[in-house]
C-alpha cells in the first residue's frame, strides 16, 4: 500500500514537473542564440552592412510608403507618427500584442493594416505583398538592437498558451513538432544546414533561398512544408498565437530586421 | 524598381574610390515554372553602365547566373568632380538609372 502510494506520488511529481516549468523556456537563457550566430561570416557581414544587405531595398521602399499620402483621408503614416526613427523606435520588439481597441492579437503586419483601414481609410495591403513587406521592414528596422519583449499577460495569455501547444504538438507526415528540431537538436546538422533555435528576431528577412524578402509566416509555412504538414493560410490565428509564443521564447534577443538568412 | 548607390561624397585627386550599387530586380532565369507549370519568361538585367560626366567608367554584362537583386562593387580613380550616372536595362526593355555626385579636390 505504502509502496504504491509512494509510486503514485512520484508519478504525480514527475507529471507536474512540465507544468511547473510552463513559464520557462525549453532552452536555458544562457544558451539562447540568435539565428545569425549559425550563419557563415559572409552572411553575417552581409546582414551587418546597411548598404549591401538586400533587405534594405525593401526598407527604402518602406520609407517611401511611410511618407505617401493615401486612403480617403489622404494621410500618410508620417502625418500622425512623424519621424519613424523616433516614434517607431522599439515598437516592433513588443509585437505580437493585443490591440487595445479590438482586443485582438495583432502582429506588426496586422497592426500596420489595421492602421491603414481605420486611420487612413485605405485598403489593407495583401499578406506577403511587396508593399506590406516593405513597410513592415521599415518599421521593424527602427527597432534594430532592441531586445524582444512581447507581453503574454492578460488577454494575451490565452494566445500564448495556444501558440505554445502548437509549438510542442507533433504534426505532418514526419510527425515532428517544432521542438524536435529547434529545442532538442539545435546546433546539429541537417544535411548541409546547421539547425537554428528558430527565433523570430530577424523578421522580415531576406532569405537567399527565396531571393526575396519574406515574413515570419512565410518561414513558418516553409517549415511546415518541410515536415510535410498542412500549411495554413497567411494570417491564420494559429500562426499569430505561434508568433507570440516564439517572441516570448526569444525574449531578450536583439531585433535584427531586416535580417539575412540562407 | 528600387536601386541604391553608394559613392564617396568627396575624394582627393588620384584617390582610389569604391562605387557600389544594388538594384531590386528578380533576375528571372527563364528556367523556372510558376505554380501551374507555365514557364516564367526570362527577365534579367542584361547590361549596366556607369558614366562620369558622360564618359564611360564601368560596364557590366549580366546574365541569368546572377542572383536576384544584383549587387556590384567596383573601383575607379577619382580624377574630376561631377556626377556618376548608373543606368541599366533588362530583358523587358525596362530602364533604370541613379545619379550621385562627387567633389574631387
Amino acid at each position: 500500500m505504502m509502496r504504491s502510494l509512494a509510486a503514485a506520488l512520484v508519478a504525480a511529481v514527475v507529471s507536474a514537473a512540465p507544468l511547473a516549468r510552463a513559464q520557462e523556456r525549453g532552452i536555458p537563457p544562457e544558451q539562447i542564440r540568435s539565428g545569425s550566430e549559425f550563419l557563415g561570416a559572409d552572411l553575417r557581414a552581409l546582414q551587418g552592412d546597411d548598404f549591401a544587405n538586400p533587405g534594405m531595398l525593401w526598407v527604402e521602399r518602406g520609407e517611401e510608403l511611410w511618407r505617401e499620402l493615401t486612403g480617403s483621408g489622404a494621410r500618410s503614416c508620417a502625418g500622425c507618427h512623424g519621424e519613424a526613427a523616433t516614434s517607431m523606435r522599439g515598437v516592433a520588439a513588443r509585437y505580437p500584442r493585443i490591440d487595445p481597441e479590438s482586443g485582438k492579437l495583432l502582429n506588426l503586419e496586422g497592426r500596420i493594416n489595421a492602421c491603414r483601414v481605420a486611420r487612413q481609410g485605405a485598403a489593407p495591403f495583401g499578406y506577403e505583398s511587396e508593399n506590406l513587406l516593405s513597410i513592415t521592414a521599415y518599421v521593424a528596422r527602427q527597432s534594430r538592437g532592441t531586445p524582444l519583449s512581447a507581453s503574454i499577460d492578460g488577454e494575451a495569455k490565452r494566445h500564448f498558451d495556444s501558440g505554445r501547444a502548437y509549438y510542442y504538438e507533433r504534426r505532418g507526415q514526419m510527425n515532428l513538432s517544432c521542438a524536435h528540431c529547434h529545442e532538442a537538436n539545435w546546433g546539429k546538422r541537417l544535411l548541409s544546414e546547421t539547425i537554428s533555435q528558430g527565433h523570430p528576431n530577424p523578421y522580415p528577412v531576406y532569405r537567399l533561398e527565396w531571393q526575396a524578402m519574406g515574413s515570419l509566416e512565410r518561414r513558418l509555412r516553409a517549415c511546415l512544408s518541410g515536415i510535410r504538414a498542412e500549411m495554413l493560410p497567411y494570417g491564420a490565428p494559429e500562426y499569430l498565437d505561434l508568433e507570440l509564443f516564439l517572441a516570448w521564447r526569444a525574449r531578450g534577443l536583439p531585433l535584427e530586421a531586416p535580417g539575412v538568412r540562407r | 524598381m528600387v536601386a541604391r548607390v553608394q559613392i564617396p561624397k568627396e575624394a582627393k585627386r588620384g584617390e582610389l574610390i569604391e562605387l557600389r550599387i544594388v538594384i531590386q530586380h528578380p533576375m528571372e532565369t527563364g528556367y523556372r515554372h510558376d505554380e501551374i507549370g507555365r514557364l516564367i519568361k526570362r527577365n534579367v538585367i542584361t547590361s549596366l553602365l556607369c558614366n562620369l560626366n558622360g564618359a564611360e567608367v564601368f560596364r557590366a554584362e549580366l546574365s541569368p547566373g546572377i542572383a536576384a537583386n544584383p549587387y556590384l562593387q567596383f573601383y575607379t580613380v577619382a580624377e574630376a568632380s561631377g556626377e556618376f550616372e548608373f543606368s541599366w536595362i533588362d530583358d523587358e526593355g525596362k530602364r533604370g538609372s541613379e545619379r550621385q555626385s562627387i567633389v574631387v579636390r
